[in-house]
């Protein structure tokens, strides 16, 4: 086994995530995923919390707010989930891996690109749906309410999490479509596989775990050590011979 | 690492064949793909890589070029060993066209090479896309996406793809599959340009008249390597040399015509037109025989309508190998 570690070329890895951005652009599903998906997920807590009366009580005005929360979570957890799981599976479906693996990039790079390329959208965008939620919570909402979603632990919880959320459902879908040999099944299974994760962020959303300062931290640090080792296991998955042949044939 | 002119080797740094290949096998499972393959490519020449399908054409072109690792057997490729360690730097020394181009139909034909460009680190990057648009015909197509394109265009996007990066060896993998003659035609004028500048060249099909006209070597290929030299050397390790004779009546004596005549190993009947006769001499040498056959024909008072040296096309070689392998499975 080769253990050299080559250092990754960014000059590869920004090609990747340029090409990439140009093609999620002109790809219809991939374009509406990421348009409609977060809009839903931002307007539906807005109305909830809108919907919310003056004198409701605050375990109610709590419960809402972390179900809020919760829906603005799985943009993250869903929008680069369909984008990653078409990343290896989608290339092999239309014939550009073998021309791209006949490149001098390295795997490492790849991958990098195209969890980059991911990633970077999906951050704009839910920094950008959360911007917009807290603007109109701000704006409208009942001032008690107000106070509750604008506790620091609880922005710090959302601010953390959306990379990491992000980051499994990357890997996640990444991996799953290296192993897939249909988009669709890619996207379903890469769906499903995203959501566990939200299961930290609904126990700290409903107040199961106290979203304190340290609580964000540690369940943050947890996810990030999660990411790193998904990104190892599909660096293993990852080989030029099986991802052209199917492990089978050629 | 950026890469440009500059650093790509030299001709004169391309000393050796571009190509070796000793005793090379892949298997998957059970099934062997190509076993003991032995052969080599010089830098500069276009070599033919023939074959049936499933003759492990594409799985040789797949493994040379670093995507599938050999299962024995040795190879060095733009002067490098052919290992998981040499993966990179050999992948930067050649580029390979598939046989389906592999183009982002959504992308711009400009886009498509930039990527590509990026990928293989490229500098002055617009002037090579350039120079790859214009050796194709395709410069004032940049703009379009590729999915606009008619599939022999898009091969010709492919083929700038793979010159994008000033390649020591270019593996091109059935460049002419599925496309019409005008379009196959116009992937063999720059083949044909491209080797007129010395790219070496390494093609694959199973257009037999594309590789004689195309190739200076050609391999025969059926899961071994069943033979290997220029068209014409084929020709003549596979066929006896002939001279074929149509003359208007029978002659009267052929045997004392052809007999004794230089050059002249023997003769027998050939396929005669309606009312006349024809003859097929087995020669070592048509040219020092042909002469002499006519001299002697013309002097038994026969009217001599056609001399001709047998012409066997590289199909024929090709078949008459493939004929024997399926003889011989089915013995």
């Amino acid at each position: 086994m080769n253990t050299t570690i080559n250092p990754m070329s960014w000059t590869r890895i920004r090609a990747l995530i340029r090409k990439e951005i140009n093609d999620y652009r002109r790809n219809r599903f991939i374009a509406v995923t990421m348009a409609v998906l977060p809009v839903v997920f931002m307007i539906s807590p807005v109305i909830t919390i809108f919907k919310l009366p003056a004198d409701a009580p605050a375990s109610r005005i709590d419960t809402v707010v972390g179900l809020s929360l919760l829906y603005l979570m799985l943009i993250p957890a869903l929008v680069p989930a369909v984008v990653a799981s078409y990343a290896v599976v989608g290339e092999r479906e239309q014939g550009t891996l073998e021309p791209v693996l006949t490149t001098p990039v390295r795997p490492a790079e790849f991958l990098v690109g195209k969890a980059l390329a991911a990633l970077l959208p999906t951050l704009l965008i839910s920094y950008v749906m959360y911007g917009i939620f807290l603007g109109a919570v701000g704006a409208f909402a009942h001032e008690n309410v107000v106070h509750d979603i604008f506790e620091a632990p609880r922005i710090l919880a959302q601010l953390l999490f959306t990379p990491l959320l992000a980051g499994w459902s990357i890997w996640v879908g990444i991996a799953i479509s290296t192993r897939s040999g249909d988009v669709r099944v890619a996207q379903q299974l890469s769906s499903f596989a995203s959501l566990p994760p939200l299961a930290v962020a609904a126990l700290v959303g409903f107040d199961v775990i106290k979203p304190t300062l340290t609580v964000a931290l540690g369940l943050g640090l947890a996810l990030l050590v999660i990411d790193v080792l998904a990104w190892r296991v599909v660096s293993v998955l990852f080989h030029r011979e099986r991802l052209l042949t199917g492990g089978v044939k050629a | 690492m950026k890469r440009d002119g500059a650093t790509t080797r030299s001709a004169a740094a391309r000393t050796g064949p571009a190509i070796v290949v000793d005793g090379l096998t892949k298997r998957f499972g059970e099934r062997t793909a190509f076993a003991d393959v032995t052969f080599d490519v010089a830098y500069g020449e276009v070599f033919g890589f023939l074959g049936p399908n499933g003759a492990g054409k594409t799985t040789t072109v797949r493994t040379l070029g670093t995507l599938l690792a050999p299962t024995s057997g040795n190879a060095t490729v733009a002067g490098l060993p052919l290992t998981e360690a040499n993966g990179v730097e050999i992948r930067r020394r050649i580029a390979v066209m598939p046989e389906s181009p592999g183009l982002y139909l959504r992308l711009s034909v400009a886009e498509n090479l930039e990527f590509f460009a990026g990928l293989y680190e490229l500098d002055d990057r617009r002037a090579r896309i350039e120079r790859a648009l214009r050796a194709v015909n395709l410069l004032d197509r940049a703009s379009d996406p590729c999915r606009a394109l008619s599939k022999g265009l898009r091969q010709r996007v492919g083929l700038a793809r793979a010159l994008l990066s000033d390649p020591e060896i270019l593996f091109l993998d059935e460049p002419t599959s599925g496309l019409d003659p005008l379009a196959a035609r116009d992937v063999h004028d720059l083949i044909d340009g491209m080797r007129r500048q010395g790219v070496t060249i390494f093609l694959t099909t199973h257009r037999l008249a594309e590789a004689e006209a195309l190739c200076d070597r050609v391999g025969i290929m059926n899961t071994t390597l069943r033979t290997i030299g220029r068209p014409d050397e084929l020709r003549e390790q596979l066929f006896a040399k002939t001279l074929q004779i149509a003359t208007r009546d029978p002659l009267t004596d052929p045997d004392a015509v052809f007999g004794g005549l230089p050059g002249v190993e023997g003769w027998h009947d050939g396929a005669a037109a309606a009312g006349g006769a024809a003859y097929v001499l087995t020669v070592t040498d048509a040219e020092l025989a042909a002469p002499a056959v006519a001299r002697a024909v013309v002097g038994a008072g026969a009217d001599l309508l056609a001399l001709s040296p047998s012409r066997h096309s590289l199909e024929d070689v090709y078949l008459q190998l493939i004929d024997e392998d399926v003889e011989a499975r089915t013995r």
